[in-house]
């Protein structure tokens, strides 16, 4: 439609649209100066800081990426963050599609809906005053244990703390991911699942052969949501733990926060740098994958 | 065989079911917490709070219902009223000034060709899914040289040219057709007139959508008035840990956790709808 118009007045309105192209720019200039003040030119300083020494500002090449990568605690906190995507990831994900699939057909999918979603409204701090008295070693789930003469243990202060990350990851984005899958489910025709069934095609048939194929652009999108709201779980970790949680928990939030406290800026430019450049990478990527199976 | 699929649709129910149970037990266990008197909680908390022997208790309903916590934290505790008033300057001055900078920027996006316009949403786009720790220390920088630290106008600057809700409202004001943009212009609207009567009102639900997220995201907010403000008078409720380990002020702790979410639970129950398409429209792809 914009484009007939276009042609349609090519002739006396070449004018008009660059004054109109004009008022687009005064439209996001506003956003784009705050975004400019505010994240653009100080990422660019830090850009220049991680290849600056920490005390004398002279350049320092890659000196300061070399230091971050040799740092046992970045090294501690990037292998926990793995450890944690890998985990969680796939986890909260298919959780989330099994429970999308059986609410998408159900009469009751939008009440239920609600209460998956209650969690992301929960401030963390309510949350952590829960986890609290829940994990606590003579808390809620050991007294729980305790009913089944199961010896409980100290949870927040070994191992097991990375397990009630995972859990509290998926407790708290369980409502968000089954919306989006939802949201997939609702792109599927009907009409093709008519057709199947005509065909005689069961349940099961119909769920690998239709609905799976057709939520794969979702799948992409769902992914790269659920990993940048991975990195929120620091959140509750934080509230729970402090600033040195047991080592399992020890994430890239914890790492930034102390070297922070230390003035540690020229590490933490470097590994910002760093961090920015993967993710950078890994959204292209599945932004690239997305498309490519979308066109194939 | 039917048998067998009702049985496994039984199952599948219940564990669904105990699912979204799980998903409400905070809310009602905080609940029921500040409604309990001093000895209940000290019954049931006692092994937590003072190092009684045994396990905490679950509680399930209070048995002597009382508000005494309320009052306490609302009369008798200053510092709570602080932090509520921090919150609530934090979360409507970055609301505000989202719903006059980043509405301008999504309907220029979303309505408007000019050079740099693809570039322009990428780095929208990159910027809205970086996480916090990446921009952390580009932010101190800027903070620090305006001299906005330890000030809320630290929060509140650069969460109000946050990426997300132009985005969010982006994909909504797309969706308003172009034949109706042209056909006000050929009849002599001028530009701010079409931002004012068609995309303000047609685009409402984005606009309302993006400012519920918002909302729940600014309302528990914790990094970031961790790491910029170092004068406690200005720390918001989210990052108040209410203390629970005497008896006197687990109740307190309870009642805080309440006042606390129930703001973000009133937002929640209100714009369940705008929430849920505000998610779908922060993932749908160009």
């Amino acid at each position: 439609m914009h484009k007939q118009y276009r042609i349609r007045n090519a002739g006396h309105t070449k004018i008009n649209r660059k004054r109109r192209d004009f008022c687009g720019l005064l439209w996001i200039l506003p956003s784009f100066l705050g975004v400019l003040v505010f994240y653009l030119l100080p990422y660019a300083d830090v850009v220049r800081r991680s290849f600056s020494g920490a005390v004398d500002n002279s350049f320092a090449g890659i000196e300061n990426y070399r230091t971050v990568l040799g740092n046992t605690a970045f090294l501690l906190a990037v292998k926990n963050t793995l450890r944690f995507t890998v985990f969680c990831i796939p986890a909260l994900v298919f959780t989330a599609l099994l429970c999308a699939v059986i609410l998408y057909r159900s009469r009751y999918g939008a009440v239920i809906k609600s209460a998956f979603l209650m969690p992301m409204a929960l401030p963390a701090v309510s949350v952590a005053l829960m986890w609290r008295l829940l994990f606590h070693p003579q808390g809620i789930v050991n007294g729980w244990l305790a009913g089944f003469h199961i010896n409980g243990s100290d949870w927040m202060n070994s191992g097991s703390a990375f397990g009630i990350l995972v859990g509290s990851y998926i407790w708290k984005n369980l409502g968000y991911d089954i919306v989006l899958w939802m949201a997939g489910l609702s792109g599927i025709s009907e009409h093709i699942y008519e057709a199947a069934r005509v065909d005689g095609a069961g349940e099961w048939q119909c769920f690998w052969y239709i609905t799976l194929p057709g939520l794969k652009t979702s799948f992409y999108t769902i992914t790269v949501l659920s990993f940048l709201n991975s990195f929120k779980v620091f959140r509750e970790a934080y509230l729970v733990a402090g600033d040195y949680p047991h080592e399992s928990i020890y994430m890239m939030q914890h790492l930034f926060n102390n070297w922070f406290r230390s003035f540690s800026f020229d590490k933490m430019a470097a590994a910002a740098v760093l961090e920015s450049l993967v993710l950078l990478a890994l959204i292209l990527f599945l932004e690239r994958a997305a498309n490519r199976d979308n066109v194939g | 065989m039917i048998r067998g699929v009702k049985i496994s649709k039984i199952i599948l129910w219940s564990l669904l079911g105990l699912l979204a149970l799980l998903a409400l037990y905070p809310v009602f266990f905080l609940i029921m917490g500040s409604l309990m008197g001093n000895d209940e909680l000290a019954e049931y908390l006692g092994a937590v709070i003072v190092q009684k022997e045994g396990f905490v208790d679950v509680p399930l309903l209070p048995v002597y219902p009382t508000l005494k916590h309320f009052v306490e934290i609302f009369l008798d505790s200053p510092e709570f009223f602080v932090m509520f008033w921090n919150s609530i300057q934090i979360t409507f001055g970055v609301l505000a000034g989202q719903l006059v900078v980043a509405t301008m920027a999504a309907w220029g996006l979303a309505k408007y060709d000019f050079p740099g316009k693809r570039g322009c949403l990428l780095i929208y786009m990159i910027l809205m899914l970086l996480p916090f720790q990446v921009l952390m220390l580009s932010e101190y920088l800027v903070l620090d040289k305006l001299n906005l630290t330890d000030s809320l106008w630290g929060i509140i600057l650069p969460g109000v040219f946050s990426a997300f809700p132009v985005f969010i409202m982006y994909r909504f004001f797309r969706e308003i057709p172009d034949s109706l943009i042209e056909s006000a212009r050929l009849d002599g609207a001028r530009e701010w007139q079409l931002f004012w009567y068609i995309a303000l009102p047609l685009g409402s639900s984005g606009v309302i959508a993006s400012m519920v997220l918002e909302f729940l995201e600014y309302w528990s907010l914790i990094e970031q008035p961790m790491t910029f403000l170092k004068d406690k008078s200005l720390f918001p409720l989210s990052v108040f840990l209410p203390d629970i380990t005497s008896i006197g002020r687990s109740g307190m702790a309870f009642a805080a956790s309440v006042v606390t979410f129930i703001p973000a639970l009133l937002v929640f129950l209100g714009g369940q709808d705008y929430l849920e398409q505000g998610i779908m429209a922060g993932a749908v792809k160009e």
